[in-house]
C-alpha cells in the first residue's frame, strides 16, 4: 500500500457496501485505524454496526470495496492473533460446566498455537489478562455462576489473552453497571497505552471512556462523522452526558 | 499360550481369566476413551451424531465379512468416510442435509446387513451388540491403537476443541481452524466407535460417548471435570457391568450400558436431593411447587 507515512494502517476499509437483501445496509463506509488509536463507532440501531464489524473480522464478504487488516485481506491474514474479537454476546450454553479459567485461556491459542503446549509466558498473559478485566478472584467460578456483566468482562479477558495489536469490542458493556464499566475502561487505556493496541469498540455507552477516545465515527449506513469527540460535541452530540440518549441524539445528527 | 504378555494376571475374581483379562483391557480402553470425545459431542449438541455413525459403519462391518478381512479396518474407513461426509452436510446446515444424514445412516446399516447375508460368516451380532468376552489379543492390540490415538488427539486438541464449542465465530476469526477441528472431532467419534465395536457394539457405542458425560456434568464445574468424572464413570460402567454380566451370565454390552444409566438415575436423584437440601423452604424431593 502506498500510504503518505509508508506504515500500512492497523484497519482500513474502503468503499465497502454490504447487504443481506435487496436493501443496503452499509454503504460507501471508510474507515482507517492505526497504532494506539482508541476509536469508537457508534450509530442508531439499524445503523449497519455490527454488520460494518463482521465485515471488518472477515466474517462478511463486502460486496464491494476493500479491507485490509495489517495490509492483508481478513481472510489472508496469518497471525490472527493480532486481531482481538469480542462478539456481542456470550454464546456459550448455560449448562456447560467451564470455568472462568478454562475460558480465558482458550483466548490465548491463537497466539500460542493451539497445538502447541502452553509455555509460562502463555499462563502469565492469561494470569495478566483476568486480572485487568477484574477476574483474577473469580478464575475457578464456573462461568454460569456469573453476573451478566461479570461474563461481558471474561469476554474481554478471553480477548486480551492473546495481546492483540487490534481489539474489536462489539457492545461489549450493554446493560453492564457503572464500576464494571470503569474497569472496563482501564483495560483498554492500559492495552492503547502500555501496548500500543488500536482499539475500535461499537457500544452505545460511551459515558466511561468518552476522555479517552481519540476519535469517534458515527455511521448511519454511510459514515456521517468522522473525528475528534470535541468536534462532535460541536455538533450537539455529548458522549458523557448523554449516554442513555444517544441513539437519539445520533438519529437526528445528518 | 499367553494372549498378553503374563496373562492371566493375577487379578482377583472376576477377572481371573484371561478372556475376561482381554475384555477388561479393551473395555477400559473404551470405557475411558469413548466419553473423552463424548464431552465434546455432548456440548455441541452432536449427541446423535455417535449413533449414526455407528449405523453407518454396519456397511463396513458387511463388508468386511463379505471379503473375509477383519471387520475392524473395513468399518473404520467406512466411519471414518461417513463422518466426513456428515460434518460437511451439517456446515451447509439445510433441511435437505438432514434427509441425507439419514439416508447414510439407514443406507449405511442396510447395506451392512445386505452385505452381510452374501458371506459365509453372516453374523452380525458381534458386531451390533458387542462381544466383548470373545475379544481376542490381537482385537485387544487393536482397541489399545485406536484408544491411544483417540487419547492422545484429545489431549493435544482438546483445549482448541473447546475454544470451538464455546464460540465457533471467534475462534474462527482469531485463526484456530474450526472447521478442520469440526470434522476432526467427527472422525475421532468414527474412530471411537471402531474401537468400541466388540466392546458394547455400533448400536449402543453412543450411550457410553454421552451417558458418562451426562452424569459427569451435573457434578462438574469445569470442562475439564467433566472429562475427567465421565472418564471415571466410563471405567466403572465398564468393570461393574463386566463383573455382573460374568456373575449373572449377561450380555456383556448391554450390562455395562446399564450400569452407566444407572449411575445418570442415582446421580440425578443425589443432586435432586442435595439441592433441596440447600433450599430452606423445600419439603423434599417430592413436594411439589404448588
Amino acid at each position: 500500500m502506498n500510504l503518505s507515512n509508508g506504515v500500512a494502517p492497523v484497519l482500513s476499509a474502503r468503499g465497502v457496501s454490504f447487504a443481506y437483501g435487496p436493501e443496503p445496509v452499509l454503504e460507501d463506509v471508510g474507515v482507517e485505524l492505526s497504532s494506539g488509536e482508541f476509536v469508537a463507532l457508534v450509530g442508531p440501531n439499524g445503523s449497519g454496526k455490527s454488520t460494518l464489524v463482521r465485515v471488518l473480522v472477515g466474517l462478511l464478504t463486502p460486496r464491494s470495496g476493500t479491507v485490509r487488516l495489517f495490509g492483508e485481506p481478513p481472510d489472508r491474514l496469518r497471525r490472527r492473533w493480532r486481531v482481538g474479537y469480542v462478539p456481542q454476546r456470550l454464546r456459550i450454553a448455560p449448562d456447560l460446566p467451564v470455568t472462568v479459567g478454562e475460558v480465558v485461556a482458550t483466548g490465548r491459542l491463537p497466539r500460542q498455537g493451539w497445538w502447541r503446549r502452553t509455555r509460562p509466558a502463555d499462563r502469565a498473559a492469561v494470569d495478566h489478562a483476568l486480572e485487568s478485566a477484574g477476574l483474577a478472584d473469580l478464575r475457578r467460578r464456573p462461568l454460569a455462576e456469573l453476573s451478566g456483566g461479570q461474563q461481558q468482562r471474561v469476554l474481554i479477558a478471553k480477548a486480551l489473552a492473546s495481546e492483540p495489536e487490534l481489539l474489536i469490542l462489539d457492545e461489549p458493556v450493554a446493560g453492564v453497571d457503572a464500576a464494571a464499566q470503569r474497569q472496563f475502561r482501564d483495560s483498554l487505556v492500559h492495552l492503547v497505552e502500555e501496548h500500543g493496541a488500536a482499539v475500535l469498540l461499537i457500544s452505545h455507552e460511551l459515558g466511561a471512556v468518552a476522555d479517552d477516545l481519540d476519535r469517534v465515527i458515527v455511521l448511519k449506513r454511510r459514515v456521517v462523522f468522522d473525528g475528534p469527540p470535541a468536534e462532535l460535541a460541536a455538533t450537539g452530540v455529548s458522549l458523557g452526558i448523554h449516554a442513555d440518549d444517544l441513539p437519539l441524539w445520533l438519529e437526528e445528527l445528518a | 499360550m499367553d494372549a498378553m504378555p503374563g496373562m492371566p494376571w493375577p487379578l482377583p475374581w472376576p477377572f481371573d481369566r484371561t478372556y475376561m483379562q482381554l475384555a477388561l483391557v479393551a473395555g477400559m480402553v473404551v470405557g475411558a476413551a469413548a466419553p473423552c470425545v463424548g464431552t465434546f459431542l455432548v456440548q455441541k449438541r452432536l449427541s446423535l451424531l455417535g449413533d449414526g455413525l455407528g449405523h453407518a459403519a454396519v456397511a463396513g462391518v458387511g463388508a468386511g465379512l463379505l471379503v473375509g478381512t477383519g471387520p475392524t479396518w473395513t468399518a473404520l474407513a467406512v466411519a471414518v468416510g461417513a463422518a466426513v461426509v456428515v460434518e460437511w452436510l451439517r456446515t451447509r446446515g439445510s433441511a435437505s442435509g438432514d434427509l441425507a444424514l439419514a439416508l447414510i445412516f439407514y443406507g449405511g446399516i442396510a447395506a451392512g446387513v445386505v452385505l452381510a447375508s452374501r458371506s459365509t460368516d453372516a453374523n452380525l451380532q458381534p458386531y451390533l451388540f458387542g462381544s466383548i468376552l470373545t475379544v481376542g489379543a490381537d482385537d485387544a492390540y487393536a482397541v489399545l491403537g485406536l484408544g491411544a490415538a483417540i487419547v492422545a488427539t484429545v489431549a493435544v486438541t482438546g483445549r482448541a476443541l473447546l475454544a470451538v464449542v464455546l464460540d465457533e465465530e471467534s475462534a474462527r476469526v482469531s485463526g484456530i481452524p474450526a472447521r478442520l477441528l469440526n470434522v476432526l472431532l467427527a472422525v475421532l467419534t468414527a474412530v471411537t466407535i471402531v474401537a468400541s465395536m466388540r466392546v458394547v457394539g455400533v448400536l449402543l457405542v453412543a450411550a457410553l460417548m454421552v451417558l458418562p458425560v451426562a452424569s459427569a456434568r451435573l457434578v462438574a464445574r469445569s470442562f475439564r471435570g467433566t472429562m475427567l468424572g465421565a472418564v471415571a464413570v466410563g471405567l466403572t460402567s465398564v468393570v461393574l457391568g463386566l463383573a455382573a454380566s460374568r456373575q449373572w451370565a449377561l450380555a456383556s454390552g448391554g450390562t455395562i450400558v446399564l450400569v452407566a444409566v444407572a449411575t445418570f438415575v442415582v446421580v440425578s436423584v443425589f443432586q435432586a436431593v442435595r439441592a433441596g437440601a440447600a433450599r430452606p423452604d423445600a419439603g423434599g424431593l417430592l413436594s411439589g411447587p404448588g
